[in-house]
């Protein structure tokens, strides 16, 4: 029975969060709280030849200065560093030594009994450096590029497909052909939650700790490693996240010297970066990307060439999939792809929103559009006629894919049929108008994950799962499936996440939360269903004492027979039978594999764009919007709908603003505030529309969702690039699309 | 050290402050209000935003010793009596939030545009807003939720 699933409801955690209630990681509080305030280093390679601490030392108050000189024991194997989304390498450790390998690295953590005392104690610090040279810039280190090494994240990231065809011969042969460098400057996640990390210490030394993280579970691992404690004595919790779109799925760094000083000082302590320190920890790699694609002069695509070089840092391989998506959409016979990586001095690339997927696509949906006017073929007819529906990157069959209807409906609330195809052709005064398209991918994953479910005896269901909510609405959706599978008012039933003593979830990212930590959450409240069942059967006189498994219903706090609604015993009943006690159970929820394995899985979109383009100023506003998804089932439009608003947002943030800017002299990105760093305001955003077509998937998971973190972003850029090509003519391949770009 | 007596919520506090304490962490740190959150240092995002005397004020752009004898609302005390402020009920409603991050600075700030315009344009929301950055919402459900506020407290006084 679905009560509560596909219907638009509101969160469950509004309240706490419209009236300040939700904590995040900096607002636990503990006795005696200490304050971390953390020294970053100036220059971007080198080694420290001294650091003077002595000054802040002295100041009444300050605790302790904790360097690479004084820091206690840590463990010394590499492996104990990896976290769960550690790229190939030697991960990154604070105050290892006196080598610094990117600019704004922690050198020193002051910790102190106030936050201002520690800020100004830290200010206090001397350093002297022996300076080494640096390398920053992947456009002049691309003589570098090699193969990334191979690790446990090549599962998940695997390289591209071997050639098939022969590329060279069948392009050189096509009557259409385009070919272009697309390239996007690297940009920072910038949640509007700073990192931080509340460390408890308890009596016994045991810590609990608040972590702002993607995955309580990580942390608590990393921490149990990296510190030789016992998972016992370590427990993390991280109940609301202010964001995070990536930047939480590795632990950073305030994590380990909080949890460093704690140790070291036997106190709580609070560790909480500056905006500026949010720039000094994994990014979206800068990526440079070759494409060159032959037609024949029907528009059919039949060779596809598509390289990339990303950056990395010189300790850890950071990849992502980017060519590969070519294939995947348009189904040439002759194709060659390639990756590559450029370690340079910076710290490792972090997966950032649709990691991969918004750069690939991006690159492949600009090229697609430059073939369009090539041909002079409209650019929404020349992706049905490459539409396929088997993913050629994998040769196999999406288990669905309703794109198709997608660029139906999207095209129709747009108004594409309208459109002029010549550039330039569309004004409103001085501004020229562009309209721009896009195809958007990203892969529909499912992870094993765990959940528990306990009927109380008041007759109350709490479920957990150590997931995390990081403003997707992860506790929404878990409530609604919860409810709907054993039949329960949404009131009776609280999920809790984000805390490491609970069953065993992965970290929340590449939008599998919704298939994985669902999916056992509806095992698991099948499975106590099933043992609430029994209980009802053993009570005397029980309506349902003949009947099967197959034969019951929940619904409406009962379970009954489907034939004969009458025949019911409430679900109180049903735990009173329990002998006083809570009815529980645990389960695992894995993918079912063997059934999964001949499918792509994915979700689609396609996106029309209008902008604006000042011809005397450049400035350009997207002033309307239409992203048709398919994503499978949605669970809640509500929430759906707020995941790819935000998404397209992105979008639009990705091709007209955001990016960090290196300066590759001193080798530090120089706009490290929100002040320098655009993203788009209120101010910014005009129309946005949002369409789910419907798509019944029976092969993705057992509840059929496609998960919709990602799938916002990814086709907004090229469509945004395609239309300011419409409105001004001009082919802007180098994201973001500033101004300067266009006068 | 100075001594402050500042209204926070209704409610006098008299308190020992550093000289260097912003407003935004007094409020934290010293009363518990964590509400009130900080989400930059160039007071760019207007994650900190209360009201001080009656206007929205970014509490990290001031210090803590330069609001003393004022009046200062946070986010817990937008409505008085464990009741929700239209506002609260209305970003609930339009769902105007995702990770919630932002949304108390957003409430302040739209409360404050309310007061001085109650039947604002979308776009005078959207320049309105301009100081409250979200990195989550799209901003859309945001907007509407101000509308929705506005539409069901019409006529109303503040
Ligand atoms: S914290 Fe005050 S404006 Fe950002
Ligand atoms: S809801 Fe996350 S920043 Fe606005």
């Amino acid at each position: 029975m679905s009560n509560y699933i596909g219907k638009p409801l509101s969160r469950v955690d509004g309240v706490a969060k419209v009236t300040g209630k939700a904590k995040y990681a900096a607002e636990f509080d503990a006795p005696d709280l200490t304050y971390g305030y953390v020294v970053s280093s100036t220059i971007t390679k080198g080694r420290i030849t001294h650091i003077e601490t002595s000054e802040a030392l002295s100041l009444p108050g300050v605790l302790s200065v904790i360097t690479h000189e004084n820091r206690p024991k840590i463990a010394w194997l590499d492996m104990s560093y990896k976290d769960q989304d550690a790229p190939p390498g030697s991960p990154f450790r604070p105050l290892r030594d006196n080598k610094i390998s990117y600019s704004g690295q922690p050198i020193a953590l002051v910790v102190a009994e106030t936050f201002e005392l520690a800020r100004y104690a830290a200010s206090l610090i001397r350093v002297d450096y022996r300076e080494a040279p640096h390398e920053t810039n992947l456009d002049t280190n691309l003589h570098r590029a090699r193969k990334p090494k191979s690790g446990l994240a090549s599962l998940l990231k695997p390289p591209p497909p071997k050639p098939r065809g022969n590329f060279d011969e069948v392009y050189a042969a096509s009557p259409a052909k385009v070919e272009g460098r697309y390239s996007h400057s690297p940009e920072h996640h910038n949640p509007m939650e700073m990192f931080a990390s509340t460390v408890v210490y308890e009596k016994d030394g045991k810590l609990t700790i608040y972590d702002k993280t993607q995955g309580a579970q990580n942390s608590q691992l990393y921490v149990t490693q990296a510190f030789n404690m016992s998972f016992s004595d370590v427990r993390v919790i991280s109940p609301f996240v202010g964001g995070a779109f990536g930047s939480g799925l590795r632990p950073q760094y305030q994590l380990f010297l909080a949890v460093m000083a704690a140790r070291e000082l036997k106190r709580s302590v609070r560790v909480t970066l500056t905006r500026q320190q949010m720039f000094t920890f994994g990014h979206r790699p800068a990526t440079i990307q070759n494409i060159a694609l032959g037609a024949d002069s029907n528009g059919k695509i039949n060779a596809i060439y598509h390289d990339a070089v990303g950056e990395t840092s010189q300790f850890e391989d950071y990849t992502e999939i980017v060519p590969t998506w070519s294939p995947m959409i348009y189904p040439a016979e002759n194709v060659t792809l390639d990756y590559k990586i450029v370690p340079l001095d910076v710290f490792t690339p972090l997966d950032m929103r649709a990691p991969g997927g918004v750069t690939g696509v991006p690159a492949i949906e600009t090229a697609i559009d430059e073939m369009a006017y090539e041909l002079g073929i409209d650019p929404l007819e020349l992706r049905l006629i490459n539409y396929s529906d088997r993913n050629m990157a994998e040769d196999k069959p999406f288990s669905s894919k309703e794109l198709r209807e997608c660029f139906r409906q999207g095209a129709e609330r747009f108004g594409w049929a309208k459109r002029n195809p010549k550039p330039g052709s569309m004004r409103d005064g001085h501004n020229l108008i562009g309209w721009g398209m896009s195809t958007g991918m990203w892969e529909a994953n499912q992870m094993p994950a765990r959940a528990e479910a306990v009927l109380t005896v008041n007759g109350k269901l709490r479920v957990t799962s150590a997931t995390a909510d990081i403003g997707t609405g992860t506790y929404t959706i878990m409530t609604q499936i919860a409810a709907d599978t054993l039949g329960m008012p949404m009131e009776d039933v609280l999920f809790k996440l984000g805390d490491s003593d609970m069953p065993l979830a992965p970290i929340e990212g590449g939008s599998w939360t919704a298939a994985t930590v669902g999916s056992a959450v509806k095992v698991v409240c099948e499975e106590l269903g099933r043992k609430l069942f029994k209980l009802a059967q053993k009570i005397p006189g029980s309506p349902l004492a003949k009947a099967k498994w197959d034969d019951v219903e929940f619904v409406d706090k009962h379970i009954r027979l489907k034939q004969n609604p009458a025949a019911a015993v409430s679900l109180q009943q049903a735990v009173d039978q329990n002998g006083g006690a809570a009815v529980w159970q645990k389960s695992t929820s894995l993918p079912a594999m063997m059934k999964q394995k001949n499918y792509s899985r994915a979700a689609h979109s396609a996106v029309f764009v209008e902008v604006m383009v000042d011809e005397d100023l450049g400035t350009i506003r997207v002033t309307r919007a239409v992203s048709a998804i398919a994503g499978g089932k949605i669970l809640n439009p509500k929430t759906a709908r707020s995941q790819i608003i935000g998404g397209m947002v992105w979008g639009i943030s990705k091709a007209l603003e955001e990016e960090s800017v290196m300066d590759h002299t001193i080798g530090r990105f120089m706009n490290h505030s929100l002040a320098e760093y655009h993203v788009p305001v209120n101010a910014d955003i005009h129309d946005l529309d949002v369409i789910f077509v419907e798509e019944h998937d029976d092969i993705v998971n057992p509840l059929g969702v496609k998960g919709l973190g990602e799938i916002g972003i990814v086709g907004m850029p090229a469509a945004i690039a395609n239309a300011v090509f419409h409105a001004t003519g001009k082919r802007i391949r180098e994201l973001p699309i500033t101004l300067d770009k266009i006068l | 050290m100075s001594t402050i007596t500042v209204t926070v919520n209704g409610k006098s506090y008299t308190k020992e402050v550093e000289g260097r304490t912003l407003l935004v962490h007094f409020l934290r740190d010293t009363l518990g209000l964590t509400g009130t959150h900080v989400g930059c240092d160039t007071s760019s995002c207007g994650a900190c935003t209360i009201h001080l005397d009656g206007r929205a004020v970014k509490s990290c752009s001031m210090l803590a010793a330069q609001a003393d004898g004022s009046i200062l609302t946070t986010i817990e005390g937008l409505a008085p009596g464990g009741e929700l402020h239209p506002l609260q009920v209305a970003f609930n409603d339009e769902h105007g939030l995702q990770c919630g991050f932002c949304t108390p600075g957003m409430i302040m700030t739209a409360a404050d545009l309310l007061s001085q315009n109650p039947n604002p344009t979308e776009r005078e929301i959207r320049e309105g807003l301009e100081g409250n950055i979200c990195r989550c919402t799209g901003y859309h459900n945001i907007v509407r939720a101000i509308q929705l506020a506005a539409e069901r407290t019409a006529g109303v006084p503040a």
